[in-house]
């Protein structure tokens, strides 16, 4: 039993850390650290330079500009970007879309859409959840019926996803949706669609959320043509497609260094209140937590190193617990704030506060994870 | 980084589990519980495996067990709630080889030297008369005083005393171990080298160890009443509301279980409390938790004498406590 790093990973961990401290603009780490609004431009601003240095997608094979590291390495990096507060990488393109298509794609949809993704020429969403399908998310509506024209075939999109987040940025999305309502086992009848922002018939509406962000959408799509090459894997074997992506690059859902940065402000900013025992042991508890999952963490990251198995159900726990940590640090925070100050900073963490409520809520709500376990792990 | 025994420290944990479920089962457990307390067999066959000299150096005929060597041991314990006293005499055997007296090392190796560790005790004084120490004071509720052959008794000064027993009144704790309360009186004693708190960070990882075996077992038969007891015409396992309480006594156990690791290897290393404090904790949290909920999933039964679950919340209810509550390594992480 050894917890530590090798050298070898160290020397990684050292080479990161000195290049973002060198490229990661000031500008954009101070608005990180300081809760402040991140535009489009600034997203793909550090998007393209992340790709200039051959590192926007690690996971990718090295053919597409993957950068064959290690799970550790790719975890050692994804935590130096959290802790050096970088401008997170929207994950719809470079993780979801992409690993989807390097599964399931053609060769034609790879190569159109891969080198885009990598280059922050296409912006991409996510059209999975629908008022009426969040959790039951095999209940969706959403219908594409094929047909032809003169143009070839098509297919014809009718319906409506919500919770889209950053639709309005979006050039590209992905979408589940029904292409024939007539099976029993409802899974059976999804398919996995591309669909082109700008195609006629598709209104996107903002969905303002408590701490007054528009981050989020609706979408609606009113007889959206979309040609047939866009479906990706076969007809009706969308659910397919959808499962492989739930299991797909779980491992930093437990977003570490972020929260190990979150702690040190937290300490930085409430040294004042310190000495307050009550006020302390609750920043320590917090903090045990963290290492507790940060040590769980690697746990499986060694398995999955040596048994070369991808994660298992049970990393669920690391979204759990992850979110439960990233919520309970901006507590505390929110808490560090004077109730009735007015200045910027104050007004950013409180806003924070409201906003990262969502992260027990999106990529399937901690009830699910734990649904999940229970069935997969535990045999429930 | 590996997060695995080697393969020594796997076959030791192995065969101490094999001779557990073989001659040491829940029924034998509470023969030896209703008994006198401890069974000198099994002692001996601690000894038989190496176990009672495992934490003794090479040199001195043991085989040099850290906190990892020790850790499969100590789950492997706490799976099989073992009421001998086996912690406290490591606790004093270390404290005794560090300190210089190796001459009893053999009786300890071989099981007929077994030592207890008397530390937390009011107002013990050493004296010093020409070459002969003494202690005077008392310690109370000393794990396996009652057994042992001889004590390490810390002083209030924070001295270490390897020391005769004095008097001691045996009684059970409250998870059904033989302990005693030692009064010395001009007891006769040998002063000891070493800092006692380089030993309790030793024996607060191996507590965590210990306490991670007990919540496997807590999470195991609760999973397995889950998936039998029927109500409603169906098993209970099936109601989400039990299934997400099962889950969450799940993440507790891993999460605690790789604060185990954490301690055990940092305890080995040397010199980082902060973690070994955090490790307990976490386990003081995680053992309240799994043993509480073990108990209420299991309804009514699982107050029940008759099962063994209630005996894994009083040990789970006792190791939260030991070598310091959650409160006390929430002050001393925040002092660190």
């Amino acid at each position: 039993m050894d917890l530590n790093y090798s050298a070898e990973e160290l020397a990684f961990r050292d080479e990161v850390r000195a290049w973002l401290r060198a490229n990661l603009p000031q500008d954009l780490r101070e608005k990180v650290e300081n809760y402040q609004h991140l535009s489009k431009d600034d997203l793909m601003r550090w998007h393209r330079i992340l790709a200039g240095k051959g590192w926007v997608a690690p996971a990718w094979p090295k053919e597409w500009g993957g950068t064959g590291w290690n799970v550790v390495q790719r975890y050692l990096f994804e935590e130096e970007l959290g802790y050096a507060g970088a401008p997170p990488i929207i994950p719809f393109g470079v993780t979801m879309c992409a690993a989807v298509l390097l599964r399931f794609g053609t060769e034609a949809q790879k190569k159109r859409f891969l080198p885009r993704i990598y280059n922050g020429d296409d912006f991409w969403c996510q059209g999975y959840s629908e008022p009426g399908s969040g959790s039951d998310l095999a209940s969706l509506k959403t219908r594409a019926v094929r047909s032809s024209d003169k143009g070839g075939g098509h297919y014809v999109v009718n319906g409506q996803k919500i919770w889209t987040t950053l639709a309005h940025y979006a050039d590209w999305i992905f979408c589940l949706v029904r292409t024939d309502p007539t099976l029993e086992k409802r899974q059976e009848g999804i398919s996995f669609l591309l669909i082109d922002m700008k195609t006629p018939g598709i209104t996107v509406r903002p969905l303002i959320l408590m701490d007054g962000a528009h981050e989020v959408n609706e979408v609606f799509f009113d007889d959206v043509k979309v040609p047939a090459e866009n479906l990706v894997h076969e007809e009706g074997k969308g659910w397919t497609v959808a499962k492989y992506l739930l299991g797909y690059e779980r491992m930093n859902t437990g977003r570490i260094g972020e929260s190990k940065r979150q702690l040190h402000r937290l300490k930085q900013y409430a040294a004042p209140m310190m000495g307050a025992s009550r006020w302390r042991d609750r920043l320590t508890r917090m903090e045990v937590e963290l290492t507790a999952l940060e040590i769980t963490n690697l746990r499986f990251l060694d398995r999955m190193r040596r048994t070369g198995q991808p994660p298992g159900a049970d990393v669920s726990m690391l979204k759990i617990k992850g979110t439960e940590i990233q919520q309970g640090l901006t507590e505390l925070m929110m808490e560090a704030t004077d109730p009735a100050a007015s200045d910027e900073l104050s007004t950013a963490i409180g806003k924070r506060y409201l906003s990262m409520r969502k992260t027990t809520i999106y990529a399937g709500s901690n009830e699910i994870q734990r649904n999940i376990i229970a069935k997969m792990t535990l045999g429930l | 980084m590996n997060f695995d025994y080697n393969e020594e420290q796997q076959l030791l944990a192995d065969s101490v589990r094999r001779y557990l479920s073989d001659k040491y089962g829940f029924e034998q457990r509470q023969k030896i519980v209703r008994g006198e307390g401890w069974s000198a067999d099994a002692w001996a066959q601690f000894a038989q495996m190496g176990l009672t000299g495992l934490p003794v150096s090479a040199e001195h005929g043991g085989f040099g067990g850290g906190a990892v060597d020790l850790m499969g041991v100590m789950e492997a314990f706490g799976e099989a709630l073992v009421v001998e006293p086996y912690l406290s005499h490591v606790m004093a055997t270390r404290a005794a080889e560090r300190g210089g007296a190796s001459d009893l090392l053999p009786g300890v190796i071989d099981g007929s030297m077994k030592l207890a560790w008397a530390h937390g005790g009011k107002g013990v004084t050493a004296k010093k008369g020409g070459a002969r120490w003494t202690l005077d004071g008392e310690v109370r509720g000393v794990i396996g005083a009652p057994l042992a052959d001889r004590l390490v008794v810390t002083s209030g000064a924070g001295e270490l005393f390897l020391a005769g027993k004095g008097d001691v009144k045996p009684h059970r704790t409250m998870d059904e171990r033989l302990a005693g309360d030692v009064v010395l009186r001009g007891v006769e004693a040998q002063p000891l080298k070493g800092a006692v708190d380089d030993l309790l960070d030793f024996g607060t990882a191996l507590v965590c160890a210990e306490a991670v075996g007990v919540m496997k077992f807590a999470c195991d038969t609760t999973l397995e009443y889950l998936k039998t007891r029927k109500q409603f015409g169906v098993t209970i396992g099936t109601f989400q509301a039990l299934q997400h309480r099962m889950v969450d006594m799940f993440i507790s156990l891993e999460q605690a279980r790789s604060m185990a690791c954490l301690a055990c290897s940092r305890a080995d290393a040397g010199g980082d409390p902060k973690s070994i404090s955090a490790a307990k904790i976490k386990i003081a949290d995680a053992a309240r938790h799994i043993s509480q909920e073990s108990v209420q999933l299991h309804g009514g039964m699982g107050m029940s004498e008759e099962l063994k679950v209630s005996h894994a919340f009083r040990r789970l209810t006792v190791l939260a406590r030991e070598f310091g509550d959650a409160d006390y390594h929430l002050a001393r992480f925040a002092a660190l």
